[in-house]
């Protein structure tokens, strides 16, 4: 009996923190991420709405069905009861899942346009490296013989192929805001994961694997990147920034780090 | 018996049997029928311990196939002609098993026992002609790790032959119980069983020859 | 030839028979049950070591640099000891509590009594199942005690990290390599158990115990048995892989090109990290429904017996049970949304995925349908099987966010996810768990429970792990990555400590209450009331013999089933429950 408020309290304080958002997300910095809190609403709605009923109608067949002494009503079920709720059910999960494809079609399957700046993302335990192809707009050839973290070539560039002259090595990540991003994401000894909150995406870098991962950011700022999937005992350490930047600042940023 | 037993024990005497004299008759979804009911469970038993390995080589199988697909480094190793040979010599086996039981059927018990001893001769050479095969792998210098192609042909040849191990020991058992006329064409439940996991496997080897003939 | 007299079924002399190598089914559930009682006290303490570690990262406690002198010298856990207490507790908890009390304990004890057979099918294979699990527990606890300590690469062991050797950290050596062993035993003994529990129910049933007569809690058993034997079967080959990658240089798991603390790997190429997540996940998918299947049997049982009311919709509820463990097989690629695997099976694995909450939500409604119009007593079994539910729900919709790839997108491996697995596949089937024990106990020792300590029992737990892993779902969508062993690095994650503080004293808290189940336990085992034959006017075959049964379960006289499992306050019957043995003119309805 007891039970039937204590549910519906907890009932109650969850439902008041979704509602208030105390902790929540930081805000969008693109159209996807847009969309992204859409879908999120969207199933949030339609999860709380039965979260709500389902557990205040528990409670209340707690309280109201409590032993008084009458005996309980024999029943073995009701069938068309059972198919529709099955179908209503099947038909808002589905419901949901179509909704959400066209976001995940969006970050998965649209090949990013051919302007798209390239940047190589290179996971190690337990940091992270970004590579620019400069000026000539070609990445050099690497080779793993030729790594040497201490002296900042963690990609492995080959000093004798003229390509990787101008590449630009970076321990954070710089991108311009409003323009598309191709990232080709490597790494070098176990399974990273590339995560930006505000972006709202996320994705496996697999060593033996070339994984891009396109996007834009709109809203200039520092957005930090912490690795997402375990890759040994530094892993909480594994953390960068992405710094979005306006078209300008970024350039400004180029032609700085060429000279270094 | 009691603390004895063994796996064996159980395919042999089964699940208890009825406490009361006349069994417990006809059941509901199944029931007891005394000894009805013991054989019934051993061969579902053996039958889901089959789904069980069925499904163990099929994960290797997949997984082969998968590295296969994506990898540049699969080099088709070699395949030994033994290999030939030996299956000739495991279908042998099965043909003299099922021999055998056919001689169970018309009760000669001679011919039972001639035939069985003569199909786990030819389980236990298999395994010989498989050692074989495997140290004349070894001489050509390779190795389980030299390729993937031949990580996978000892991989799945090695789990065939720790089945096979069992099956040969339960064959064995049977040979033994039978000579001593424990076993015959009145109690042969594990008769059955030791020959249908035989075949089972017998069936196994076949498959996995086609595989690593067509994509090894 | 004499037909041998059957003695393995007379009942044993000597404590060894009797207790320690025992084939009576009912002695091997009860080991079950307390080596998952050990495994789960002991995954429990690790999480604690976990929470307190997670919030006050710099602490020195003298005792842990006494009982780990090298990865918490000085008394300060080192992060790699952290994960290490991640890994053991995940891996202890997911196979030796959650894969082996619903199951094999009280599955064991239950499934041949509530059929009427003596037995399991197996006696030996019985046995060796359990001793085998109990050499694997044995195995997996040593990792803690090996140079380099237990593996930090978490109960996925995902390679490359779990497959490239000691060099990737510490605890990647031996004690990887004795985890996979652990893992590929474990695999053994859950084959054995699954083989023994599909031949018991498919041949075994007493006369009149149709399939469709059989108590949910039986069907829950053969399914979670024949999802374990498919299941079990893929996890063995793709720990025998690992080892192999590790021990013999094969590549199976490990690709070319690799460089590991400044080491180049020349001695591996081609192998793929993602086979591994697939040959995994084909089993750990199943292996949540392993987990939860027998508790949502043990709920539907015990809410119809406690509301004196038939299952609503038997019937939907089986159909419910085997189509959850057909797909079960189908969606385990929705754990891999991220992993780079091709994005358009990602749609795939995302439909069959909602699919899969179609038979959840019947189950749901059904249970609530139960309840409706019933006479409900609340006894501490019930409370659980309540509790349960709730849980159930609350556990199952964030499965919905998860479930799609394009919300994964953010939640893949953050707080919201390990809330989730912890609500439904954790506490939920743990409540199962509880709600079998005070239902139960009174059959398997011949005692009474305490119901007022397990009613306070039940309710602080109920509360407390509300208070652990529901702010996780809040934490999770604030962006707090899982698996970190400290979040100072991460500057979003300060503002997030006052959570996470909140969630370390509700762990405190809701571990501190299970004392009172242990007291109530043993107190009870040990100076409990006596217990009548049924105690619950439960309608199943175990109620109908002595508490605890004798030796072989129906002392010569075998049953005959005339009746349904849920005859509850069926109108005109002299009781408010018709035995399954009861005579069929008791009423007119079978």
């Amino acid at each position: 009996m007891l039970l039937a408020p204590v549910i519906w309290i907890l009932t109650a304080i969850i439902a008041y923190f979704f509602a208030a958002k105390t902790w929540w997300f930081p805000p969008p910095i693109n159209a996807h991420g847009i969309a992204y809190d859409q879908q999120f609403m969207r199933t949030l709605i339609v999860t709380g709405v039965i979260f709500v009923l389902a557990q205040c109608a528990l409670g209340w067949v707690i309280f109201r069905f409590r032993d008084r002494g009458r005996p309980a009503s024999h029943n073995h079920g009701n069938d068309r009861l059972e198919t529709v709720w099955t179908s209503a059910t099947a038909l808002l999960f589905l419901g949901l899942v179509l909704t959400g494809t066209k976001i995940w079609a969006n970050v998965h399957f649209d090949q990013p346009p051919a302007d798209a700046i390239p940047i190589e993302v290179l996971g190690k335990q337990f940091a992270w490296s970004f590579r620019y192809p400069g000026p000539d707009g070609k990445f050099g050839h690497t080779d793993l013989k030729f790594v040497n973290d201490s002296a900042a070539n963690p990609f492995g560039l080959d000093d004798k192929d003229p390509a990787g002259k101008d590449d630009i090595v970076s321990a954070s990540l710089k991108i311009p805001a409003g323009k598309p991003i191709k990232l080709i994401m490597h790494s070098r000894d176990v399974i990273h994961n590339f995560f930006v909150r505000e972006l709202r995406m996320k994705q496996d870098i697999v060593p033996g694997m070339e994984i891009p991962l396109s996007f834009q950011a709109d809203t200039v700022g520092v957005y930090e990147v912490p690795c997402s999937e375990l890759c040994g005992l530094g892993h909480f350490q594994m953390r960068t920034t992405m710094q979005v930047m306006s078209p300008a600042d970024f350039e400004q940023w180029k032609i700085e780090k060429a000279q270094k | 018996m009691g603390m004895s037993g063994s796996i064996t024990h159980d395919i042999i005497q089964g699940p208890p049997r009825p406490p009361v004299e006349g069994g417990w008759e006809g059941g509901g979804g199944g029931g007891f029928e005394g000894r009805g009911a013991f054989r019934r469970a051993s061969f579902t038993g053996l039958f889901v311990m089959l789904a069980a390995s069925t499904m163990l080589f099929a994960a290797f199988t997949s997984a082969m196939v998968v590295r296969r697909g994506l990898s540049d480094d699969w080099a088709s190793m070699a395949k030994p002609p033994i290999l030939l040979l030996n299956t000739a010599i495991l279908l042998a086996s099965s043909l003299a098993l099922d021999l055998a039981r056919r001689a169970l059927k018309s009760r000669n018990r001679a011919r039972f026992n001639g035939w069985w001893t003569a199909g786990t001769t030819l389980g236990l050479l298999f395994l010989c002609g498989q050692a074989l095969a495997w140290s004349q792998l070894n001489a050509a210098g390779v190795f389980i790790s030299s390729n993937p192609s031949s990580s996978f042909f000892y991989v799945l040849t090695f789990a065939h032959a720790i089945h096979l191990l069992g099956g040969v020991t339960a064959l064995l058992y049977v040979d033994v119980q039978a000579w001593r006329l424990r076993l015959g064409p009145a109690k042969r439940t594990v008769i059955d069983i030791s020959a249908i996991f035989w075949h089972f496997l017998d069936g196994l080897w076949l498959y996995l020859m086609v595989l690593f003939y067509v994509w090894g | 030839m004499s037909a041998p007299t059957h003695l393995a079924h007379q009942a044993p002399q000597g404590f060894i028979r009797k207790y320690v190598f025992s084939l009576d089914h009912k002695v091997i559930g009860i080991q079950y049950y307390f080596l998952g009682l050990f495994s789960v006290f002991l995954g429990i303490s690790l999480s604690l070591l976990m929470r307190f570690h997670m919030v006050n990262p710099e602490a020195k406690v003298s005792w842990f640099a006494h009982l780990w002198p090298t990865s918490a010298a000085g008394g300060m856990m080192s992060p790699e000891l952290y994960l290490s207490l991640m890994t053991m507790h995940g891996t202890i908890m997911v196979f030796f509590v959650l894969t082996t009390v619903p199951q094999s304990g009280f599955g064991n004890y239950f499934l041949p009594l509530q059929i009427g057979a003596e037995d399991m099918a197996f006696p030996v294979l019985n046995m060796l199942s359990f001793w085998t699990t109990f050499l694997a527990l044995v195995v997996m606890v040593s990792a803690f005690f090996v140079q380099g300590g237990a593996p930090l690469s978490g109960w996925t062991a995902y390679p490359p990290l779990s497959a490239a050797g000691r060099i990737t950290g510490p605890g990647q050596g031996m004690g990887q390599t004795l985890w996979i062993a652990s893992i590929a035993i474990f695999c053994g003994a859950s084959l054995m158990g699954a083989i023994n529990f599909i031949a018991t129910t498919v041949d075994l049933r007493c006369k009149g115990m149709r399939l469709m007569r059989m108590p949910l809690t039986c069907w829950t058993w053969l399914v979670t048995a024949i999802l374990a034997l498919l299941g079990f079967a893929v996890l063995l080959a793709a720990g025998l892989l690992l080892i192999l990658d590790r021990t013999v240089g094969t590549s199976f798991f490990i690709p070319g090109g690799l460089m590991i603390s400044d080491q180049i790997i020349a001695n591996h190429k081609g192998g793929s990290p993602l086979l591994w997540q697939h040959l995994f996940w084909f089993f750990g998918h199943p292996e949540v429904y392993i987990a939860i299947l027998p508790g949502m049997g043990v709920t539907s049982h015990l809410l119809a017996t406690f509301a004196r009311k038939p299952v609503f919709g038997y019937k939907a509820m089986v159909y419910a049970i085997l189509s959850l463990g057909f797909l079960g097989f189908l969606v385990w690629g929705h754990h891999m949304f991220m992993s780079g695997m091709n994005p358009y099976s990602a749609m795939a694995f995302s439909v069959l995925t909602m699919a899969i909450g179609v038979p959840s939500a019947i189950k749901t409604f059904n249970w609530i349908g139960t309840l409706w119009g019933g006479q409900i007593h609340f006894t501490a079994a019930m409370m659980f099987a309540l509790g349960f539910v709730s849980l159930f729900v609350t556990g199952g919709l964030s499965g919905i966010f998860l479930g799609q790839p394009a919300l994964d997108l953010y939640f893949h491996d953050t707080y919201f996810v390990v809330g989730h697995f912890h609500m439904i596949m954790g506490v939920a089937a743990i409540f199962g768990m509880f709600a079998g024990t005070f239902y139960w106990f009174p059959k398997m020792f011949g005692k009474m429970m305490n119901e007022t300590l397990g009613k306070i029992h039940f309710f602080a737990t109920f509360i407390g792990v509300y208070c652990i892993f529901m702010p996780m779902h809040f934490v999770g969508i604030a962006g707090t990555p899982r698996r970190y062993s400290d979040f100072s690095n991460v500057e979003y994650l300060a503002p997030l400590m006052p959570v996470q503080r909140f969630m370390t004293h509700a762990a405190y808290f809701t571990a501190a209450v299970q004392i009172l189940f242990l007291i109530n336990l043993f107190w009870s085992l040990w100076k409990g009331p006596k217990a009548p034959m049924n105690p619950w006017n439960s309608t199943s075959l175990e109620w109908t013999v002595p508490s605890p049964p004798p030796f072989d379960n129906f002392a010569g006289v075998h049953p005959v089933v005339n009746h349904g499992p849920y005859e509850f306050s069926v109108p005109g019957a002299p009781t408010d429950f018709i035995m399954q043995t009861d005579p069929p003119s008791v009423t007119s309805e079978s």
